[in-house]
């Protein structure tokens, strides 16, 4: 049973809100997303219950990040010269096309037909299994999230767990359907199937193809979480080890990761600790018993230097992929991760993407928030998410021919119209003259105002004003009193 | 100075600052403006130190806490001892509470779907609570909840949480 010889084929033509607008009318959707973010909010919650600790240790995640970015440039090349040392060969990409050339070479070099990937999503940047599918290698996940996923022909929709959208009946279908299983709605049965598929997978494949949650430059290690085993079967059962992640992932010491591992596995599932942690150091050395035969590290830029380049945007790199929060964002809870029709969903979707493939390929993507802030106060790390939303609606607005552009895609949601209007209003606001004038004609001619206000009236009745003003009620009620 | 809207006594109080963090002069003001500056329930509990006597029959209430006021300044902490003070009161929690009602601002009328699913949710779990009357300190987030309420053609209104202290302990005599 072939598991994928079509590419996803979900159309991201149709812009953020139709896409929004088809998720919010989808009951099974939003019924999926709602329980699953509900619990996994709570198991964050209970996983950090002494508010105390939990602050010291975002604070604590915060600044190892900052110190690490602080150094970016010295720490990879630290990094290198350390896996280089161990036996690791380090390949830079600066673009997605790059990286997935420098794979392509390492498989054409050992004449490799199949494939098993750990699950990565900066090989979903690089949109590798497509790539490699069309190069005629069999590409295969190994985590069950991403295998279901690519049963289905889709992409992931949470960057931890990739099939969050479907719920057990869905994936009981799937199989049934897919791999001619008889029909089970059994979680365990349906993790069995997969793993008798997967098994085999292990044992054929050339190549094993996994990410990296942390690359620590004082040793040269890869640090890889997981719950199933798959990330240990892929990086120690195929001949040859292909590891992909992104420039930001460096940390300076090993034990600067004891800490933000804490912070990984308690804020993304609320548990203290993942069923395996890898730290894979080079290659099977001679006396040992298994492993790889080699072990390649690529690291993929595709617009993080451009954040990087920024001092307030260059947070947006401290993200230790966590997930949370997608977890606790209202708008990600009630659209699902396809909705933002790219890689990263939720909001740290909408604030790395742009980076990555330009503001205007994702103009709506930093108005898609009510700025509410639930996902600040979740952040492992202290990005300041709603501030940096705020930042690129900013960046959104310029004038595109703005000097010194801090962003590709710059001003592509300008518009003179809307300038003017921001601008009369900020005049109206600040003058206090024009605003008492403004509060007297809202007041008193309240009775002109429309019944149809465009998008407001589509959830709400139509806006009156009130018949008095505050300021007038609380003038005459002092007045009343005597003069104060 | 007494702002009686969470958002917009955290906008002067927290974020004030930053829009004038190149301008030192009026920086000065704006700090000294900020040291000034109280949300209402805030002031009611810690200024005036108020001690409410209830005169109104037993009533349930939900209470609802702008995101921005929840967030900076724990002002959904100071509502809910405002409303212990008040003997014939009983405040009932919603489902989701601490979860945004959906205006943000230019939010609503931006992506007015999602912001429409967000009000439907909150008014639904304010409706499921069980309780009498709605009450919040920001005005942002009432006229969102009423004026979604009124669409809806539903009986339940949100009102100030001034105006319904106000009432309870006799103020309109």
């Amino acid at each position: 049973m072939s598991t994928s010889t079509i590419i996803p084929t979900v159309a991201v033509e149709e812009d953020f809100r139709t896409r929004a607008h088809n998720a919010l009318g989808d009951q099974q959707l939003r019924n999926n997303f709602r329980t699953a973010m509900d619990s996994l909010m709570t198991k964050r919650a209970a996983a950090f219950s002494d508010a105390h600790e939990r602050e010291h240790l975002r604070a604590l995640g915060n600044s190892i990040r900052a110190r690490a970015l602080s150094k970016l440039p010295d720490l990879l090349e630290q990094l290198e010269q350390n896996l280089t040392r161990n036996g690791v060969t380090v390949h830079w990409a600066e673009t997605v096309d790059e990286a997935n050339g420098i794979v392509l070479s390492i498989i054409r070099a050992h004449e490799a037909r199949q494939v098993i990937k750990g699950k990565s999503m900066v090989s979903e940047e690089m949109e590798m299994n497509h790539f490699l599918e069309a190069q005629g290698v069999e590409c295969t996940e190994s985590d069950m999230g991403e295998y279901i996923v690519q049963l289905d022909h889709e992409k992931p929709s949470h960057i931890i767990m990739p099939a969050i959208h479907k719920n057990a009946g869905q994936v009981a279908s799937l199989f049934h359907d897919k791999l001619g299983v008889e029909y089970t709605k059994d979680v365990d049965q349906l993790i069995q199937i997969g793993r008798r598929v997967l098994r085999q997978k292990f044992f054929e494949a050339d190549i094993g193809v996994s990410g990296v949650n942390f690359a620590v430059a004082e040793t040269g290690t890869l640090l890889l979480v997981e719950n199933e085993g798959n990330g240990r079967m892929t990086t120690t059962v195929p001949p040859v080890h292909i590891a992909v992640t992104g420039i930001e992932k460096v940390v300076e010491n090993l034990r600067d990761v004891v800490p933000l591992l804490s912070l990984l596995t308690r804020s993304a599932l609320g548990i203290p600790i993942t069923t395996y942690v890898n730290m894979i150091s080079g290659p099977r050395k001679a006396h040992e018993l298994d492993g790889p035969q080699e072990v390649h590290l690529v690291l993929l830029d595709n617009g993080r230097s451009q954040a990087f380049a920024d001092s307030e945007l260059r947070q947006t790199l401290n993200c230790i992929r966590c997930g949370a929060c997608m977890n606790h964002c209202p708008v990600y809870t009630r659209v699902g991760g396809h909705t933002y029709g790219e890689v990263y969903p939720g909001p740290i979707g909408k604030i790395i993407t742009p980076h990555m493939v330009g503001l205007a390929k994702v103009p709506d993507h930093p108005s898609a928030s009510s700025l509410c802030g639930a996902c600040g106060e979740v952040c492992p790390v202290k990005i300041p998410i709603p501030a940096l939303l705020r930042r690129l609606r900013e960046e959104n607005v310029k004038a595109p021919d703005s000097p010194h552009p801090v962003m590709r895609g710059q001003g592509s949601k300008y518009s003179r119209k809307e300038r003017f209007i921001w601008n009369a209003w900020a005049k109206l606001n600040s003058s206090p003259t024009l605003y008492r004038l403004f509060g007297f004609f809202a007041t008193r001619l309240r009775a002109l105002t429309p019944s149809n206000v465009g998008p407001w009236t589509q959830n709400h009745s139509a806006p009156k004003p009130a018949a008095r003003s505050l300021h007038d009620m609380a003038r005459e009620h002092l007045g009343k009193q005597g003069d104060r | 100075m007494v702002v009686p809207s969470g958002s917009c006594a955290g906008m002067l109080r927290e974020h004030y600052a930053d829009l004038f963090k190149d301008e030192p002069q009026t920086l000065k003001q704006v700090q000294a403006l900020a040291a000034r500056t109280y949300e209402l329930a805030e002031f009611l509990l810690f200024v005036c130190k108020v001690q409410l006597k209830d005169s109104g029959e037993p009533v349930k209430v939900a209470l609802h806490t702008s995101c921005s006021a929840r967030r900076e300044m724990n002002t959904h902490l100071h509502g809910r001892e405002l409303l212990a003070q008040l003997s014939n009161v009983e405040r009932v929690n919603h489902d989701h509470e601490s979860e945004c009602c959906g205006f943000g601002g230019t939010f609503s009328v931006r992506m007015p779907d999602i912001s429409g699913a967000m009000v439907a949710d909150k008014t639904r779990a304010l409706k499921d609570s069980g309780a009498h009357k709605v009450l919040s300190a920001d005005c942002g987030c009432l006229m969102n909840i009423n004026g979604a309420l009124e669409k809806q053609k539903e009986a339940l209104r949100g009102q100030h949480l001034a105006s319904f202290l106000w009432q309870r302990t006799g103020g309109a005599q």
